[in-house]
């Protein structure tokens, strides 16, 4: 009997579980509910705060304080405080500074053509009827992995004796113009950098593409028609009213390209490595801070990297402030 | 609310207990391709002679020093992981992330030269999986023979063949130093090879530890050898600029060409395998076959050079040193006669273990009896040394270095900017 | 049309075709060397194929039959799924919710948090690993799907926030000064409102969102690890290759295969991209 009314104790116990689960929720659930009716935007913007509080912001903190400290594979531990001496390395170091160099002519063109580009073909295709074909194929580069990218590009660029039969496209073209192979990634400092960047365009300009697109598609077609109905011609409308309504989006797209040069080294990790003054900032860091064992300077670079995005989003929250509307 | 919590951590305990039961093995490994499979033949031959253990592998490989790392800081490392990077043993031997396995590992059956090289501070840290020696120079048999050409035996005869081969009208080199983002380190190869050449052992041991500067003069010599002939248009395949385009795993190819491309090419064991799979007629030892990498200073003779994969156990809290019994199983088992039969039969590469039957490992490749041999007969070994140094230099100023230097860049600021680095990597 | 109309467009159309053809070379080098063998890859360039291209013998299936028979790839398959798909759905309502907020309700720090949120697309994965691991282990999370989705939420959570805000703030006022005269709450301007609108820009950041989490490696080798039973095809893609970074025709074949799905993604997306949703709800 006694035995029994143990079971039946853990049953019960059992039973509760769903119950007090259910409470838990209902009450989590219903204090969300009141406070979020008191502050609908918590609502909102909460779980985006929380989630990137945990992933990003607290790292961030973690990393600015680790900045200050020596080498070392850890974030706290057996580290020493060094002071600026990460910073000085940052900033002055003749590795970094060529890092920056090729930073700022990858923030230049890279942006710029992507941007330019993209937003020429969200426009253009938009009158063309093979347009979905032809957005396919710009799309494609951005669905091939870093690796298979740098396999084809390899064999663009890729080099042999002369006299020998050229496998890469590139050097075939020189050849039956009549000049000379190159050996097109150790042409430093331009023309080297140069080619990377027109690999990570490949990659890239479809996203652009596609989310400039995306806002133009976005233009009632009613201003359009107006447009052309008083006497615009189709550079006049693209210059006066297409343009301003893109023109949010166009700076979206571009901060986040150069973002994207800031913080991804993909093509240079997989195509030089940083070679014949292909370095650039963001490879920098993944060798410090992975193949160095050198955690400060990796945090200081990213730090930095951090510090550089500042300018840009000067200029956006210009934007912001400048926007009507609800804002 | 609070029986609840109870009653789900009790269920928790019992799934724990019943998880624990079984015991594990973690492997990560950075083997993909042929050797992963030959690795997976030695897992299945150890899970049959221990049932009651199992072994879970991880196959990790461009990143596996950052997942390393990561899963080290956060605490759940792998048991065993193989790694080809001495430094980073060394660094965290040092820091204790790792398993002293004195008294709990017999390293008696080791080749003698490998053993030490397992050593933190006098400290065992680690068994070899395997091994590979570099100091080898490859030919076409067939191509030789046609045109009557001697192995050299010194380098005054390599230089006086390289010569005759030009005056033949042929290129002697094929050199590749392209590997993606580890481009450099097939240059140097190169550089310490004939660093144990001509200064000897003792000082490539004070380069390695940055005892000499960068700018010392026996590196600036070690450069300008290999300058001798990377630098010399006439004899390398392409030129400095084929050196530095061709992928190292493309070189071979101009030697098996017709005609040939080129007729000589430095590599290490593991070469064997690009040549048979990109010309599957080619028979080692008969077609293509290999002399050691010859004498410059008949003081130090012909060292051996070469690198491996040293099996490292990491501290994951147990009762043994930090370890668990199963885990010291499977170190012992990676060593032992059968386990590295299995893994060098089916990879043609160097076994670790001075017990194992060459005839039985490798009947169908004298190519690699030849170097085991070489291997175990060493007088003089000496570990890759860019593996040994700190990442910033040996795999990060060093490859670039080599390479700047082939590409023109004068020698006194190649080895400034390494001295520069080396200065800071060394530093504590 | 009238024919100076067409001529007028006959300068668009070599532009595009142009881009369209150097954007194509690549991408077909890439499909034919993925036909070819490893030796013949090194010694003629994929170009030469092109002429006889009728002559099926000099092309080869081997190189896809190596990959698609490797074991487990069907698993890896899967997995690839199990985290992507709700890695990306998770971050495309996180991000629409928060965009929304943003960009339209009122409270106060609005701006200095979201520039906060868009400042923090510069954070560098790689530095955040190592605390956010650690504390990871802790409450439980590491090493399961969850923790990889909440993972991936993160890091793509500024840009698409970003996106979405830059779509959803653009929204003609007009349109919630009528929701607000029917006294629908923000939960349900929200959802009747601003995500039927959205749908072109929801379309695209889908659509990359997924791109990245399908092709990512790194995160998927530190958030679960490279275990067979729970790592993605990417991981076991790289395991194809030689550890010295050689099998250029396995990794081509490859780079095809994983490319399939986020490649139909896009073409069954492709009809989300069109003008006029806009539009048409403007005039009702």
């Amino acid at each position: 009997m006694a035995r029994a009314s143990r079971v039946s104790v853990v049953f019960r116990g059992l039973w509760r579980v769903p119950q007090v689960l259910w409470s838990c929720t209902r009450r989590t659930t219903s204090f969300v509910m009141r406070r979020t009716q008191e502050r609908p935007w918590l609502f909102f913007v909460g779980p985006a705060l929380l989630i990137l509080g945990f992933f990003l912001v607290y790292p961030s903190v973690a990393t600015v304080w680790r900045s200050f400290y020596g080498r070392g594979a850890t974030l706290f531990g057996d580290i020493r405080y060094v002071g600026l001496d990460n910073w000085r390395y940052v900033f002055t170091h003749p590795t970094m500074t060529g890092a920056l160099r090729n930073n700022a002519l990858w923030v230049g063109v890279f942006t710029m053509t992507t941007v330019g580009l993209g937003t020429a073909l969200a426009v253009l295709l938009d009158r063309v009827r093979y347009e979905r074909i032809l957005k396919s194929v710009i799309f494609v580069p951005a669905a091939i992995s870093y690796v298979g990218a740098s396999v084809i590009w390899r064999f663009m660029y890729a080099y042999r004796p002369a006299g020998m039969p050229q496998i890469g496209v590139l050097n075939a073209l020189v050849v039956a113009l009549g000049g000379e192979p190159q050996g097109w990634l150790l042409l430093r400092p331009w023309v080297n950098n140069l080619l990377l960047i027109v690999v990570a365009i490949w990659i890239w300009t479809g996203f652009c593409m596609v989310i400039m697109s995306a806002a133009y598609k976005n233009i009632p077609k009613q201003l359009l028609e107006a447009s052309r109905i008083d006497g615009a011609n189709e550079w006049q409308t693209f210059r006066k009213v297409i343009l301003p309504l893109l023109w949010p989006t166009a700076t979206v797209v571009g901060v986040t390209m150069v973002v994207q040069v800031l913080k991804t080294f993909d093509v240079v990790y997989v195509m030089t490595n940083g070679a014949f003054e292909t370095e650039v900032v963001a490879n920098r860091m993944y060798k410090e801070m992975f193949n160095f064992r050198n955690y400060g300077r990796a945090s200081a670079i990213a730090v930095a990297l951090f510090l550089f995005l500042v300018p840009f989003m000067v200029v956006n929250v210009r934007r912001f402030t400048g926007q009507g509307g609800a804002r | 609310m609070r029986k609840a919590m109870l009653l789900l951590l009790g269920i928790l305990m019992i799934g724990g207990l019943a998880l624990a039961q079984q015991k594990s093995v973690h492997v990560m490994h950075g083997w993909p391709g042929h050797q992963a499979v030959a690795f997976a033949k030695v897992v299945e031959a150890f899970m049959a002679e221990y049932p009651d253990i199992n072994v879970t592998v991880e196959i990790v490989g461009r990143d596996r020093p950052a997942i390393l790392e990561t899963r080290i800081a956060a605490g759940n490392p792998p048991d065993i992981s193989p790694i080809p990077w001495l430094g980073l043993m060394t660094e965290w031997a040092r820091e204790g992330h790792l398993v002293p396995l004195d008294g709990l590992v017999d390293v008696t059956e080791q080749i003698d030269a490998l053993t030490p090289l397992g050593m933190v501070d006098g400290v065992l840290y680690g068994t070899w999986q395997s091994a590979n020696v570099k100091s080898l120079v490859w030919y076409n048999v067939n191509e030789f023979e046609a045109r009557g050409y001697e192995i050299p035996e010194t380098w005054d005869e390599l230089m006086a063949l390289s010569d005759q081969i030009v005056a033949d009208g042929g290129v002697p080199w094929s050199i590749g130093l392209e590997s993606g983002a580890a481009s450099g380190w097939p240059g140097t190869d190169w550089i310490e090879d004939i660093m144990l050449r001509t200064a000897g052992p003792e000082v490539y041991d004070q380069w390695v530890n940055h005892e000499i500067p960068w700018t010392h003069p026996a590196v600036v010599e070690a450069f300008e050898t290999f300058g001798e002939i990377v630098l010399n248009p006439d004899y390398v395949y392409g030129g400095p600029v084929g050196a530095l385009t061709t992928n190292f795993g493309d070189a071979a190819a101009p030697l098996f060409t017709d005609p040939p491309g080129a007729f000589l090419h430095k590599q290490a064991t593991f070469i064997s395998g690009f040549i048979t799979d990109q010309f599957p007629g080619l028979v080692p030892g008969e077609d293509f076959d290999v002399f050691p990498f010859p004498e410059i200073d008949p003081e130090f003779g012909i060292p051996i050079m070469g690198g491996g994969d040293v099996s490292i156990v990491f501290d994951t809290g147990g009762p043994l040193n930090g370890t668990r019994e199963e885990v010291i199983a499977f170190v012992q088992f990676l060593s032992s006669v059968e386990a590295q039969t299995i893994w060098a039969s089916e990879l043609g590469e160097m076994a670790a273990n001075k017990n194992i039957d060459p005839m039985a490992v490798y009947p169908d490749d004298p190519i690699a009896r030849t170097a085991w041999q070489m291997l175990l007969e060493a007088e003089i070994f000496r570990y890759d040394g860019s593996d040994l140094m700190p990442g910033a230099v040996g795999a990060g100023s060093f490859w670039t270095g080599v390479m700047d230097y082939v590409s023109g860049v004068p020698l006194d600021v190649v080895l400034e900017f390494i001295e520069d680095t080396a200065i800071d990597a060394y530093a504590d | 049309m009238n024919p100076t109309k067409l001529l007028g467009r006959f300068p668009i159309h070599v532009f595009l075709l142009v881009i369209a053809f150097v954007w194509v070379v690549p991408t077909l080098g890439l499909l034919i060397t993925s036909f070819r063998t490893p030796g013949e890859i090194v010694t003629s360039g994929w170009w030469t194929t092109i002429p006889r291209l009728y002559d099926v013998s000099q092309f080869t299936l081997q190189n896809y039959h190596s990959v698609l028979t490797r074991e487990g790839l069907g698993l890896a398959f899967r997995n690839s799924l199990f985290i992507s798909v709700p890695s990306t759905l998770i971050s495309v309502i996180v991000a629409s919710l928060a965009a929304y907020g943003f960009a339209w309700l009122k409270f106060r720090g609005r701006k200095a948090l979201f520039l906060l949120v868009v400042a923090l697309m510069v954070v560098p994965m790689h530095v955040t690993f190592i605390p956010v691991i650690t504390a990871f282990r802790r409450i439980g999370l590491g090493g399961t799907y969850p923790g990889i989705w909440l993972a991936h939420t993160a890091y793509g959570l500024p840009l698409t926030t970003f996106l979405m805000h830059s779509f959803i703030s653009g929204i003609p006022k007009e349109l919630f000064d009528s929701a607000a005269i029917d006294g629908s709450s923000p939960l349900s301007t929200f959802w009747r409102i601003v995500m039927p609108i959205s749908v072109p820009a929801l379309a695209s950041v889908f659509i990359f969102q997924f791109l990245w989490i399908w092709n990512d490696l790194l995160v998927a080798l530190v958030f679960v690890g490279a275990t067979p039973d729970v790592a993605p095809l990417t991981v076991a893609v790289a395991n194809l290759v030689t550890n010295r970074g050689q099998n250029w025709e396995l990794l081509t074949a490859a780079a095809f295969i994983t490319m399939v799905l986020p490649v139909f993604v896009f073409f069954s997306l492709q009809r989300y991209f069109v003008r006029g949703i806009l539009a048409g709800s403007v005039k009702g």
